[in-house]
């Protein structure tokens, strides 16, 4: 049985979850896209207070872990809220994917307390270690290929699909460190040069992803990114066993998804085609008819 | 297998099929507010950090505690802020946008 305080609690997730679902499909037509938009935000603060509820009854918290939380939270509510109502409409793009980086920043150092947290050299179960791989390689892919996307959009990077010799090469050597990676963390005990190595191969996978892509394409890369997150976002719900982690990161990660074909698809493009970047002639098409 | 990750398998499991099917054909003036509705839903990510933050220890754990709650807040604040600037837009009538002379009479 559960106690009544962790009762409470996951009912009040389950509540949240059904918020962002609900909130998430009215989003589909105008007329109701931003009541769905502030459900789903009223999910989220009820998910964020019970969070505190969780933490005043039951942990033994320690003064610097409030001091860290409190001054955290109101920098970051700060930063995000005066950016959101101050940038001009036509920024907002590359807004959205400076948020989708953090998000995926968020995700991976979520990742990498957990894995430092596990004593050097212990073998870690399956069911710990798959996760936290996959939410560090997708989070570091996401963090470093949406500050691109951003700098990109804001003109701050050249808009121009961006290549040099061997960036094919490097392509390849950096997916099998990345599957080195995921084959270190759940067959070999843990290791901090494996955490390093993990982390360093999933930001210059996101960089790689995101240079050769012209500015035109970028709102369909940015919309990939952000299924990723969503996807890292799941993973940390495995590693800290955290349910509604869970359910609003596969959320994204798959609605994410079908919007990002939707995107491409309005484009008359293929996801596959944009990835290809600078390598295509497509590309050069629409950067043209822009 | 434990009932945990039985659990939360199949929650990730249903969750990802409630995802693919709960937008259908969208309109591509709303590509991206639901784009920046979806960033801003995963900004729940917070909660995570939160939850990390308050049992760190030691100051390694700390800063790293610290990035999470400071990327966690910004995603989960600017998302819905940013996603609910973007849709005063659709909740004005969109005829007056573009037509003028209506436009006109509306004031």
């Amino acid at each position: 049985m559960m106690s009544p305080l962790t009762t409470i609690v996951s009912l009040s997730y389950l509540v949240s979850a059904a918020c962002y679902v609900i909130g998430l499909h009215m989003m589909r037509t105008p007329k109701t896209a931003r009541n769905g938009n502030r459900l789903s935000a009223v999910g989220m603060l009820l998910a964020v207070i019970m969070t505190f509820i969780v933490v005043l009854v039951k942990h033994e918290t320690s003064m610097t872990g409030w001091i860290i939380m409190l001054v955290g939270l109101v920098i970051g509510v700060a930063y995000g809220a005066v950016k959101a109502r101050t940038v001009q409409m036509t920024d907002m793009p590359q807004l959205v994917s400076l948020f989708n980086a953090v998000g995926g920043g968020a995700a991976a150092a979520i990742g990498i307390y957990d894995y430092l947290t596990q004593p050097t050299g212990s073998h870690l179960a399956l069911a710990f270690s798959l996760p936290v791989i996959l939410d560090l390689l997708i989070g570091c892919v996401t963090f470093s290929g949406s500050l691109i996307a951003t700098g990109k959009l804001s003109g701050k990077i050249s808009g121009k699909p961006i290549t040099f010799p061997g960036a094919k090469l490097l392509n390849g050597i950096v997916i099998i460190v990345m599957l080195a990676s995921i084959v270190l963390t759940v067959g070999f005990p843990t290791a901090p040069w494996i955490l390093i190595m993990t982390i360093v191969a999933g930001l210059v996978f996101g960089l790689l992803m995101a240079m050769p892509i012209g500015g035109a394409d970028m709102p369909v890369v940015v919309s990939l990114l952000n299924a990723f997150t969503g996807l890292a976002v799941a993973m940390a719900g495995f590693v800290i066993d955290n349910q509604v982690l869970i359910i609003a990161g596969a959320l994204v990660g798959a609605a994410g998804t079908i919007l990002t074909l939707q995107m491409a698809a309005a484009m008359n493009r293929s996801v596959a085609n944009i990835l290809a970047g600078g390598f295509g002639t497509g590309d050069f098409g629409a950067t043209a008819a822009d | 297998m434990s009932q945990e990750l039985y659990t939360n398998l199949a929650i990730f499991v249903l969750s990802l099929l409630v995802g693919f099917e709960v937008i259908s054909k969208i309109p591509s003036t709303l590509h991206t507010p639901m784009m920046s509705g979806a960033n801003a839903i995963h900004g729940v990510v917070v909660v995570g950090s939160i939850l990390i933050a308050l049992e760190a220890k030691g100051p390694l754990f700390d800063v790293i505690a610290f990035i999470a709650v400071v990327l966690g807040a910004i995603n989960v604040a600017g998302g819905y802020v940013v996603t609910d600037r973007m849709l005063t837009m659709f909740s004005k009538p969109k005829r007056a946008n573009t037509d003028a002379e209506k436009d006109g009479d509306a004031k």
